[in-house]
Formats: C-alpha cells, sequence, structure tokens
C-alpha cells in the first residue's frame, strides 16, 4: 500500500513531454494532452500517493523529466 | 608511432563528429516526447545522453592523440584557447571552440539539478552552434576535408541536421501539437 511518499508535480513546469507516465503505468496515464495524471482518480492530481515497489521507478522519473518538474515529497494527508 | 598517434587522432575526431550527429538528431527527437519504433521515451532519453558521453570519449581520443602527435604541434593552451594554434589556427581554433562548448554542454546536462532547467537549458542550447562549428573544423582542419567519403559522410549528416531543425520548427513538432494549438484557439 502507500508508503507516505507522493510525487510532487510542478505543473508550472511540467510540459507533459511523458516520461513519467512511461515509468509508471500504474500509477499514472495521461490526459489528452499528453500531461499525467493520477489513475487513482480521488487521489491529488499535485502529489501522487506512491506504494514501496513504485519508489525505483518515481527516482528514474524525477531524473529523466526532461522539464526537472518532478520531486518526492511526503505525504500531507 | 607517430603514424599509429595521427591515425587515432584523425579517427577519433570522425567517430566524435558522427556520435555528435547522432546526438543532435536524437536530441530533437527527444524534444518532440514522442518514442519511436516501440522505443520509450525515458529510453530515447538515456540514448541521447549516453552518445553523448561516448561522443565526449572519442572527442577526448582526438584531442589527447594530436597533443602527443609531433606533427600536429598541439599545445595545451590550443586545447583551451581557440585560434593560437600552429597548423591552419582558424579551422583549429573552431575545433578548440567546439571542444569547449561541448564540455560545457556535457556538464551543465549531468549537473542540471543542481544548476536548474533555466541555466541548463541556456548551454545546451549552445549545441546548435557546437555542432556546425564541429562540422566547419572538419573540413577545414582536417587532412581529409575534402576527400570524397568525408565529403559524403557531411553532407549526409548536414542534410539529416537540416531536416531535423526544420521539423523542429514546424506546427506539429511536439507530440500533442495539434489537440493544444485546437484547445488555445
Ligand atoms: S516527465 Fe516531467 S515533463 Fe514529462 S509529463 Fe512527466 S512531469 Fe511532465
Amino acid at each position: 500500500m502507500s508508503s507516505g511518499t507522493v510525487l510532487h508535480i510542478d505543473w508550472t513546469r511540467c510540459d507533459g513531454r511523458g516520461l513519467c507516465t512511461e515509468l509508471l503505468p500504474h500509477r499514472l496515464g495521461r490526459d489528452p494532452w499528453g500531461y499525467p495524471l493520477a489513475l487513482d482518480a480521488d487521489s491529488d492530481p499535485t502529489n501522487v500517493p506512491l506504494a514501496a515497489a513504485d519508489l525505483d521507478a518515481a527516482r528514474d522519473a524525477i531524473r529523466l523529466c526532461p522539464m526537472l518538474a518532478l520531486r518526492l515529497a511526503h505525504s500531507t494527508r | 608511432m607517430d603514424e599509429v598517434l595521427w591515425a587515432a587522432g584523425r579517427a577519433g575526431g570522425f567517430v566524435a563528429l558522427a556520435l555528435f550527429t547522432c546526438t543532435v538528431l536524437l536530441g530533437i527527437l527527444n524534444r518532440s516526447g514522442r518514442p519511436v519504433a516501440g522505443v520509450p521515451r525515458f529510453s530515447l532519453t538515456l540514448i541521447h545522453r549516453n552518445v553523448s558521453l561516448l561522443a565526449l570519449v572519442f572527442l577526448a581520443l582526438h584531442v589527447g592523440t594530436l597533443l602527443l602527435d609531433p606533427f600536429a604541434k598541439l599545445t595545451l593552451t590550443d586545447v583551451v584557447v581557440p585560434f593560437l594554434g600552429h597548423y591552419r589556427p582558424f579551422w583549429q581554433g573552431l575545433g578548440t571552440v567546439a571542444l569547449d562548448l561541448a564540455i560545457a554542454v556535457v556538464l551543465t546536462s549531468l549537473l542540471r539539478h543542481r544548476l536548474g532547467y533555466r541555466a541548463f537549458r541556456l548551454v545546451h542550447w549552445l549545441s546548435y552552434a557546437l555542432w556546425p562549428v564541429a562540422v566547419a573544423h572538419g573540413i577545414g582542419n582536417g587532412t581529409d576535408g575534402f576527400n570524397g567519403w568525408f565529403l559524403g559522410a557531411t553532407v549526409v549528416a548536414v542534410v539529416l541536421v537540416l531536416a531535423a531543425v526544420a521539423w523542429r520548427l514546424s506546427a506539429g513538432f511536439v507530440e500533442s501539437a495539434r489537440l493544444r494549438q485546437g484547445s488555445a484557439s
């Protein structure tokens, strides 16, 4: 279940290039414009909850995001 | 031994230029945000990075061997400061400019998480200056500059990069360009 860690998406930077969606296919889908969308409709779209098993892929996404729009944060709820 | 250094110096330069051409093309492809032939976007990003690093290795080989080569008479100053060389100083100077730019572009790429996006992107744009400078250096400075095969390879590379840049500047370049334009109007 949730690791207490979330993937924070900085919408002022994200350009919808889709790398994070490829690396976290169980957490993120894409909206019609290419921007990442939390698949769990109840979750906060800006702070996507991650399971422990997602953390490696999330770190890859943070490292590779061309816009430096991603970071890990701790869940606030 | 001198023959070997000279041959390695030339070959290193040629391979570095070919790899820099690939990395420019891959960079433009990355920027479009499209996966290609089943290769996902994050893999293309990694290939772009690794080809660049490999190009830098061959560039080091190119410069390193010619530093040792007694005929090229390259000095350490020539590696850093352009246009002071003995042999065709202008064309060699272009090589120095390309080398310095390549180091700047690669370093800022590796440190981009610390430098922040703006600084990274500003320096990364210099790639578009680096590449033609390196090509000019290859033709004007290289002893193979006007050989059929070298010129032929250069023409192919120039055509590919020009086509990629034209695509880059076209309206439908970004993956979801049409939707985004549609929603904006
Ligand atoms: S990888 Fe970065 S720019 Fe691309 S969609 Fe994800 S957050 Fe946005």
